[in-house]
């Protein structure tokens, strides 16, 4: 195993400025490697032991054409010696490789922020191609921020020259300068990119060397700014965070290998039906590298598809999985309620984006919550999960294959955008040490029908085709109670109605009880998040209890069915917030279980809270 | 329940269930049933493998009767619940049964997808030009003109030639045959059943409620030798009353025409004989239309290639193979790793 012992810093350098925590935002042109920079950035700085999150921000359109707005790609990464739980509201540093990048991410930089732009490429062209009409570098409209214009491009050139490349070959080096540079800025060990560089090169060793010179060129040119004093240096120490084994891990990755360590622990094969759809697809791109994990990938013809092939497979005795994202998952909608009344197991990922129809694909948004809970015709209950951050959907995923297994029910796991993409450091379980019963299929023909019930789960038998003796006939018409054949009789489906709303009912009773994340079980003010709102929410209230507000954090990770004593738990409070991203799903259903009369917190800007934006919102209420 | 003690020789009735028959008197349907189960029996299959799969509509009622293991789902969809089944399973031999508005209408992109990445399943398409279960709307395999409740003056969309779906689809096997022809059908049946890979029959059955007789012109009993061609591989393509009728391509131009044997000069060798491995000579006989052609049944073309499910399968040994000691515990650990001491 190739682990790493985190890097010492001797303190010996000029007098750099400790920080607790630093918000820094690359962004350039789709084709300027920001997202590889921001990840190098990110290894070196979780190697320097501080806490972290990332948000990485694609442009929608794949090839939009080189220097327009809506090709700008960023990388957003907020790193420091406290725990750190969100990607962080406004950077500290921009770092803009041209105009179009300072275009569209200035007006989240703080003020007085740093911004680091290639004064090469602020060209007339390229600035009219951002739509600037003027040169933000010279027309003081800028005057507010720290801005250090470096020839970045022309800096490249002159580092390489002599390592034979092309022109263009050379220029691809413009973001190690970059890197190297904000290495020397925040004092990062360059060796473990220096490593990695000539590991990925390995087979054309000039390449390699080019792109070292260009990050040792980068940081050699912050060395001499700050023989110069032309800019502060800074210093970010290490965090206290929890010993053991950690790596980052995206969303999808924790998802992929959740799923694959609940179907181990189950005793089954993992099947994954899917269709292509941002930004679901990447879970099946894990999956479908994990066949020596007994993992079947299945790309269907569309999500209706999709879903049915993982119904056929949980009906021949695997684990069915299936991910979307909203529009998908409305395709699946029809074969859920065939789920539901066949009563398989299956798991069914919603990567939630903006909506409606094709929204804003890339942006994040937490809209699908009725959708999941209600979004079927007839009464069709089913499980709904939601992961709160991407290291949170290792843990999901098990519980979501315990559930489905456990009572013979489709769940619904319900991630977003900012969860499947975005990384963080993970303290590595053991996966094998997860409660997950092992299966046991039907075997015995004594007595047998389909629909036979444990007492406890309500789940039915299943029993698998191959089995000698237990050969029967399920599907959507009604089936009887007493011995699973077609029944029309009305009191016989009111009977099954029951049993399966109470099949889901029961899963509550499984549950461990709800505990707030933060703050007392009583006070005055309860803020409820569900999803990847944990980490603003988490921030924002550590923040307000810092400085003595009685607040409390509680976060749900099962929305449906509801834990039994949410209602209890929330009646503790004279105010109830539940703050999410759309205009108050979680809220109608918790109002509606429990009864209590909380109000929603709700934004759909395509972008996170900002832990200012709910800090504002409990002191307003409790100052009211 | 169904216990057979093993080795018996099981009969059409074990592949008969319990349950009470809910088509209408007269369906077609019932010969079909009746056909599948005594070929089973023939084949000498085991129940507890088989598994029909079907969507919705009259026809897919049919899992339901049949002592094997069963799954009626949704509209359309049963080719996608299959190849689900046949990928997690390949050891169990699926069937699925689909009518002509569930496999080539709300199914139809299913069915494509199914034929074109050879599925190793039997797929019986139970052509009665006609939406059955909702009570006789035309459907897409309903000749134009055909009148029904929603189309009062008779429909105005061109059918589609389901035969000629399939081979365009990229079926390797596709059959035809008729619900009455027991023997044939049941021949048809068991060469699709042997054959790896989608097998597409398309099965002309009729509706006698909402299109009685509407293949008459090629089934009625006065009618059926002179419009029946049964192909068979290496065989000329003779039909008519005397076998003496053939298909031969057109000397001047690329088509079939009939000729008959003993006629202005015409002899048995003049005739095409089939190749059921030839695609188009396949395409020609799918497409050809009663009354001025033959109806062509049986084989018309088989051409066995690796099914799907066996490829997957064959990739995951080779990367269980690359990788023997798969260890979710280790690929978790793989890559960057730190730690963080206590
Ligand atoms: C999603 C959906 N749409 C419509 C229906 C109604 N429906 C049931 S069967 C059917 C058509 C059946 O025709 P066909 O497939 O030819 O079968 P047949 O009844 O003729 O055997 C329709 C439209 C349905 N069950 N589900
Ligand atoms: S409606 Fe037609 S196809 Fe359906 S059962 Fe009756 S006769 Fe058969
Ligand atoms: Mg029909």
């Amino acid at each position: 195993m190739p682990t790493i012992s985190a890097v010492e810093h001797d303190g010996s350098k000029s007098a750099r400025q400790p920080l607790e925590s630093v918000v820094v935002r690359f962004a350039g042109d789709s084709g300027d490697g920001i997202q590889l920079t921001g990840s190098q950035f990110t290894q070196t700085t979780a190697l320097a032991r501080n806490d972290l999150a990332t948000f990485p921000d694609y442009p929608a359109e794949i090839r939009a054409p080189a220097g327009t707005t809506f090709g700008v790609s960023a990388f957003q990464i907020n790193f420091g010696s406290r725990q750190i739980l969100t990607p962080g509201d406004e950077p500290d540093v921009l770092i803009a490789l041209n105009p179009a990048a300072l275009k569209v991410n200035l007006a989240t930089l703080k003020p007085a922020g740093l911004v680091i732009t290639d004064a090469t490429v602020f060209t007339d062209r390229n600035l009219r191609k951002a739509g600037y009409t003027a040169n933000p570098l010279e027309d003081g409209s800028l005057s507010k921020f720290r801005v250090i214009p470096v020839d970045i491009a022309r800096l490249t050139l002159e580092a390489v020259k002599d390592l034979g490349l092309t022109q263009k070959e050379a220029l691809r080096c413009k973001n190690l300068l970059t890197l190297g540079l904000i290495y020397w800025l925040y004092d990062r060990d360059r060796q473990p990119t220096i490593d990695w560089l000539e590991k990925k090169f390995a087979k054309r060793p000039e390449i390699a060397k080019a792109n070292i010179a260009a990050l040792n060129a980068g940081h050699a040119y912050g060395e001499t700014m700050e023989l110069e004093g032309t800019v502060d240096t800074y210093t970010v120490p290490s965090a206290d965070i929890a010993p053991g084994l950690y790596r980052n891990v995206t969303g999808a990755e924790a998802l992929a290998w959740g799923l694959v360590a609940g179907a181990k622990l189950a005793g089954l094969k993992l099947f994954c039906g899917s269709y292509p759809i941002t930004p679901a697809s990447t879970l099946l791109h894990i999956l479908s590298g994990l066949k020596h994990y007994d993992v079947v990938t299945f790309q269907a013809e569309d999500e209706i598809a999709a879903v049915c092939s993982a119904i056929g497979a949980s009906y021949a005795g695997a684990l069915g999985v299936t991910s979307s994202s909203g529009p998908g998952v409305a395709l699946k909608t029809e074969a859920l309620g065939l789920a539901v009344g066949v009563e398989l197991p299956l798991i069914v990922v919603n990567a939630q984006r903006a909506g409606p129809s094709t929204g804003l694909p890339t942006k994040t948004e937490q809209s699908d919550l009725y959708q999941a809970v209600f979004g079927r015709n007839a009464d069709t209950p089913l499980a709904v999960l939601a992961a709160r951050a991407p290291s949170d959907c290792f843990d999901v995923a098990v519980e979501a294959v315990r559930i489905a297994v456990t009572h013979m029910t489709p769940v619904i796991v319900l991630t977003d955008g900012y969860i499947a993409n975005a990384s963080e450091p993970w303290l590595i379980p053991d996966a094998d040490g997860f409660a997950v019963p092992p299966v046991e299929f039907r075997t015995d023909a004594e007595s047998f029908h389909p629909y036979l019930r444990d007492e406890k789960t309500l789940a039915r038998a299943w029993a698998v085709p191959g089995t000698p003796g237990l050969e029967h006939r399920v599907g959507g018409i009604e089936k009887d109670f007493d011995t699973g054949n077609i029944s029309y009789d009305p009191e016989n489906h009111q009977r099954m109605t029951d049993v399966r709303a109470q099949k889901i009912a029961c899963i509550a009773d499984g549950l461990p009880p709800l505990v707030p994340e933060q703050g007392n079980k009583k006070g005055r003010l309860a803020v409820v998040g569900w999803g990847s709102t944990f980490g603003s929410i988490s921030r924002a209230v550590s923040n307000l209890r810092d400085d003595g507000v009685d607040v409390t954090h509680i976060h749900l990770r099962h929305i449906w069915p509801l834990p039994s004593d949410l209602g209890d738990l929330l009646r503790g409070f004279d105010q109830v917030v539940v703050a999410e991203m759309n205009q108050g799903q979680l809220l109608t259903v918790v109002r509606s279980e429990t009864l209590v009369a909380a109000e929603g917190l709700n934004k759909v800007t395509g972008q996170p809270f900002k832990i200012s934006e709910i800090e504002a919102a409990v002191r307003t209420r409790l100052e009211s | 329940m169904n216990v057979v003690t093993p080795g018996e020789k099981l009969t059409a009735k074990d592949f008969t269930s319990d349950q009470e028959v809910r088509w209408c008197p007269g369906c077609g349907d019932y010969a079909i049933v009746s056909a599948v189960q005594g070929t089973l029996a023939e084949l000498g299959v085991s129940r507890e493998k088989t598994v029909f799969v079907s969507g919705i509509g009259c026809a897919a009622r049919f899992p339901y009767y049949m002592a094997t293991y069963g799954f009626h789902t949704i509209h359309g969809r049963a080719p996608a619940i299959a190849t689900g089944i046949k990928l997690t399973n390949p050891e169990l031999d699926v069937w699925v049964v689909s009518g002509d508005g569930d496999a080539l209408s709300i199914g139809g992109n299913h069915l494509f997808h199914l034929l074109r990445r050879n599925v190793d399943v039997q797929f019986l398409l139970f052509n009665n030009e006609i939406y059955g279960l909702t009570k006789g709307q035309y459907s897409p395999t309903s000749r134009v003109g055909t009148r029904s409740p929603s189309t009062p003056m008779g429909s105005l969309d061109n059918p589609v030639v389901a035969a000629s779906f399939a081979l365009g689809s990229g079926a390797r096997f596709v059959a035809r045959s008729v619900d009455t022809l027991r023997k044939p059908l049941s021949q048809v049946l068991k060469r699709a059943y042997e054959h790896r890979g989608a097998s597409f029959v398309e099965i002309f059955q009729n509706c006698i409620v909402y299109n009685d007789a509407v293949f008459s012109s090629f089934t009625a009993k006065d009618l059926a030798a002179d419009n029946q061609l049964h192909v068979e591989d290496g065989k000329p393509l003779l039909f008519g009353r005397e076998s003496n009728r053939g298909l031969r391509m057109k000397p001047d131009a690329f088509e079939l025409e009939i000729v008959t044997v003993g006629e202005n000069g015409i002899v048995e060798a003049d005739v095409l004989v089939h190749d059921e491995k030839n695609h188009l000579l396949a395409s020609m006989l799918a497409a050809l239309q009663p009354p001025a052609f033959p109806m062509a049944l049986g084989v018309i073309y088989c051409d066995p290639a690796p099914g799907y499910e066996t490829n997957v399968t064959a990739q995951i040994e080779e990367a269980k193979a690359n990788s023997p000691a798969a260890d979710l515990n280790a690929l978790m650990r793989q890559g960057h790793t730190w730690t963080v001491k206590g």
